[in-house]
């Protein structure tokens, strides 16, 4: 699984997106991704597995008084966005998703086939 | 973007932490309390006649763990992000994401009332609304 991010073309509507910052840990049955998400609600967070590509977009929707002026801006764009190559061992119609406190969850279990096999070795 | 296996929490990630701060600050003007962007929580303060409005962009915490206080005209925002810690069989491939302890601190302007704080905790965002004080809101004064 890799981050190809930075290469993949912008969305032409699109000003500019946030990269949101992700943990990702291997382990014997597959790819657990975690990514920042704040100030998403659910349903504006969208995921999708298509081939071997999976995007992560979700858009920042806070709750504002009217007339607000900001004064000092840290997160100055309203959207989230990253792409990952997920490479062929991993089954991509298994993946499952948690969402809680703008904290993204992701299972992607590996294919049977790829599940670790030990290899014996034959002494001649 | 790092991908690392070998050593987790090593100084190649504080660098590249360090990299994305001076990545994203210098389109900030400096502060005194040093360059806070790319730390922890993220914050966007902005206002409003009747009311200061702080959001926190804190993702992943348990509410009752934050610590919120107004003390002399300062807010401090302070808390800890725990991580599950991966499994002996697992490798870290990518780790980004904060982990531990922070405190943020915020000069608040003159004219908020510390008495009337309002804090709520959505979709990973604390927000803090801090009143004005009455006699600091804009009146019209009628002519006879």
């Amino acid at each position: 699984m890799s981050d190809n991010s930075q290469v993949t073309k912008p969305n032409p509507n699109d000003e500019g997106t946030l990269l949101p910052p992700v943990d990702v840990i291997e382990d014997a049955s597959g790819i657990t991704l975690y990514a920042d998400l704040p100030g998403v609600p659910k349903d504006k967070l969208h995921l999708q597995v298509e081939a071997d590509t999976l995007t992560i977009e979700g858009g920042i929707d806070l709750e504002m008084p009217g007339g607000i002026e900001a004064s000092h801006a840290e997160v100055s764009l309203s959207r989230y966005r990253r792409v990952f190559t997920l490479s062929k061992e991993l089954d991509p119609n298994k993946v499952s998703a948690e969402f809680k406190n703008g904290v993204l969850k992701l299972s992607i279990p590996k294919a049977e086939h790829a599940q670790p096999r030990k290899v014996e070795i034959r002494v001649a | 973007m790092i991908y690392r296996s070998l050593f987790p929490r090593d100084v190649f990630a504080e660098l590249d932490r360090l990299q994305r701060e001076m990545q994203q600050g210098f389109r900030l003007s400096p502060s005194i309390r040093g360059i806070a962007r790319g730390g922890f929580p993220a914050m966007n303060v902005g206002g409003t006649p009747q009311s200061v409005e702080i959001y926190a962009f804190a993702p992943g915490i348990d509410a009752s763990s934050l610590d919120v206080q107004i003390e002399k005209g300062m807010l401090i925002i302070a808390g800890e992000r725990q991580r599950q810690a991966p499994g002996t069989d697992a490798t870290v491939h990518i780790d980004e994401r904060f982990e531990g302890r922070f405190r943020r601190v915020v000069t608040l302007p003159d004219d908020i009332d510390p008495n009337l704080v309002d804090a709520k905790y959505t979709d990973g965002v604390l927000r803090i609304s801090v009143a004005r004080k009455q006699s600091a809101l804009p009146r019209r004064i009628t002519i006879q």
